[in-house]
């Protein structure tokens, strides 16, 4: 099922918790809403469900206009954070409750119900735990069932708000990996939200970047990654420094000084780079500053440099050394990067 | 060994621990005052009640004014607890999962029959409903009777353990959120399925509760019925009016026999109530995730 979400907004109490949103889902997608807390992720979400309903704006499920119709109407499949299973039931209450609550006219019978529930749980290898409770289940394990639970009324799109937040870090690798063949085997449409970048990038075939309110960015791992499209993503992804610079007659200035690296626009703004494009040169054209730490990460090492020059505010940024490099505590060291980007101010 | 020889002569004790003569005078201190102010007044109720053996006991009770007593107190609790049970259902409902103004206003307004003297209470209805009052003597000329009667006696009752039921089940539905009841919407569930499935289930133990102690509130309440009961024999007396006009009259024994009887039904709840809290701390401990 495809979803276009059509300039959506969401105030709360006259807050806006989503400003002018848009998006659209290709059928079949799996997607993550990625940012920190508060960007309004799982704000939109809740609104794709009808969990809650938009202030403005128009949301579609494939050509039929959905933005009115209620939660039930909707037919999603809904995972939420803290899973939500009902505690007085049991495993297979729990998935069959869907089916059980249809009108008499839609409602398959008895057996049916429970030949399907023992489907979905074989489907989430949990077979046999059929008469467990919620409480009797490892974090896993509840989230599987949660999962179940939201197929068996064979939704539409299948919407995970923060599916892995609550699970331990192991667990959470493996649920993440099955869920992406589940995702593979299955084929639903799926929207997770998540402020777990790796998460995002691995799991999801595109990733929204969300920043107060605002999408900052659609796109591909590498896209977000390598071709951050704004000041926000760049240091939200990843590990990055960024220096105010200004560009005059295409080369990029720093405190005034040239520092080997040229730029198309000219004008003020803000150069951003990551730690593993930097090189370190023998140029008097270079930034260069003292390094105060040295963390040694993996195959590399990581200098922490301080750019401290008389009349100006220190900044401070970190670059990726090879382990062999010159890069003694407290000696001064020059170095340019390879890879950057400068965002201007205008 | 030498290492273990050295260990200070004081043991490690939990910061928050008290010592053993502290520990045994708090103990005494309250065991005692439990015995002196609530165990021997019980007793004493029983042992007062029986002084004249068992036969004049059943006497005291099967007797016309004190059976009618009983029955209205009966009567009453049956129609004010489940009002109560729905107007508390409802109001925790609002308040727990919707967001409105004047929720605090609400809330306060629900705490209003606990803060507020019964006595008060009951005048208030005096006010509303008395001849002097708009309501009175228009309801009257319906053949309406509020006051001095039985349906001044329920509303007294309804006002005065109105908060039980709401009390019990706000801090706990607010507790558990709206979650659950979002899940079962998603899956598709009617409001009323939700309500039936997933909402009642989550919150049986503590209605129960709540509708324990409305229930033996409503039994004995004094202070408001009185004011409005009008205390006409066989008529309007409840079991703790009837039980202050025999004591008035002194017959100890029939006061005695009545006021065992509306203890005995306490000490009932009671039971029930702490055979609840277990079921309730155990599901709780189990129940949550």
């Amino acid at each position: 099922m495809e979803v276009t979400i059509n300039n959506i907004r969401k105030e709360f109490e006259r807050f806006p918790a989503l400003n002018d949103v848009s998006l659209k889902i290709a059928s079949g997608e799996l997607i993550a809403l990625l940012g920190p807390s508060g960007s309004g992720k799982t704000t939109l979400l809740r609104l794709i469900a009808g969990l809650d309903f938009p202030t403005a704006g128009k949301i579609f499920f494939g050509d039929e206009d959905a933005s009115n119709h209620s939660v039930q109407e909707r037919n999603v499949g809904f995972v939420f954070q803290h899973y939500a299973l009902f505690r007085h039931m049991t495993v297979a209450e729990n998935i069959g409750f869907g089916l059980k609550v249809r009108p008499s006219s839609s409602r398959p019978p008895k057996s049916e119900i429970r030949r399907r529930v023992s489907d979905l749980l074989d489907m989430v290898q949990l077979g046999g735990l059929e008469k467990r409770y919620p409480n009797q289940l490892s974090g896993g394990q509840r989230q599987r069932v949660a999962l179940a639970r939201a197929m068996a009324i064979e939704p539409r799109i299948l919407l995970l708000d923060e599916p892995f937040g609550a699970l331990d870090a192991k667990v959470r690798k493996e649920l993440r990996r099955w869920l992406r063949e589940f995702h593979d085997r299955t084929g639903h449409t799926t929207v997770f939200v998540t402020h777990d970048q790796e998460e995002a990038l691995e799991l999801a075939d595109r990733v929204v970047v969300m920043s107060q309110g605002k999408i900052e960015q659609v796109g591909s791992a590498d896209d977000v990654y390598d071709r951050p499209g704004s000041p926000f993503v760049f240091s939200f992804i990843g590990e990055s420094s960024h220096l105010p610079v200004e560009v005059k007659e295409r080369t990029v200035l720093f405190q005034g000084q040239p520092i080997g690296i040229s730029e198309s626009v000219d004008g003020g703004g803000e150069l951003f780079f990551r730690p593993e494009d930097v090189s370190l040169v023998d140029a008097p054209d270079a930034l260069f500053g003292k390094v105060t730490a040295c963390r040694r990460l993996a195959g590399t090492r990581i200098a922490e440099i301080d750019i401290a020059n008389d009349g100006y505010a220190p900044y401070h940024v970190e670059v990726e050394v090879s382990l062999h490099a010159p890069v003694a505590l407290g000696s001064v060291v020059r170095f340019r990067p390879t890879r950057w980007k400068v965002f201007t101010n205008n | 060994m030498s290492d273990l020889a050295r260990t200070p002569k004081v043991a490690f004790r939990n910061p928050a621990d008290e010592g053993r003569t502290t520990k045994i005078v708090l103990l005494l201190l309250s065991l005692a005052f439990l015995v002196f102010f609530l165990f021997l007044p019980l007793l004493s109720v029983f042992v007062e009640a029986l002084r004249e053996g068992w036969e004049t006991y059943f006497e005291a009770l099967a007797e016309p004014d004190a059976w009618a007593a009983i029955r209205l107190t009966l009567l009453v609790a049956a129609i004010a607890v489940p009002l109560n049970l729905v107007f508390g259902l409802c109001a925790s409902w609002a308040i727990a999962k919707f967001e409105f103004k004047g929720k605090a206003f609400l809330i306060t307004l629900i705490d209003l029959p606990f803060s507020i003297s019964p006595v008060i209470s009951g005048l208030v209805y005096v006010l509303l409903f008395g001849s002097g009052s708009l309501l009175g003597p228009l309801l009257k000329s319906w053949g309406v009777e509020i006051l001095f009667a039985v349906p001044g006696i329920v509303l007294a009752t309804v006002f005065v353990t109105f908060p039980f039921v709401a009390r019990e089940l706000i801090p706990l539905m607010q507790d558990q959120g709206s979650g659950d009841e979002e899940a079962a919407l998603s899956l598709g569930a009617s409001g009323w399925q939700t309500f039936r499935y997933v909402t009642l289930p989550n919150i049986k133990w503590g209605l129960l509760y709540g509708v324990l102690l409305c229930n033996a509130r409503a039994m004995g309440e004094f202070g408001a019925v009185s004011v409005v009961s009008g205390r006409i024999r066989g008529l309007t007396n409840t079991m703790p009016l009837h039980v202050e006009i025999l004591y008035n009259e002194y017959n100890m024994v029939a006061a005695f026999a009545v006021a065992s009887l509306l203890a005995l039904l306490a000490l009932v709840t009671l039971a029930l109530k702490t055979l609840l809290e277990l079921q309730f701390g155990a599901g709780n401990a189990g129940g949550r995730h």
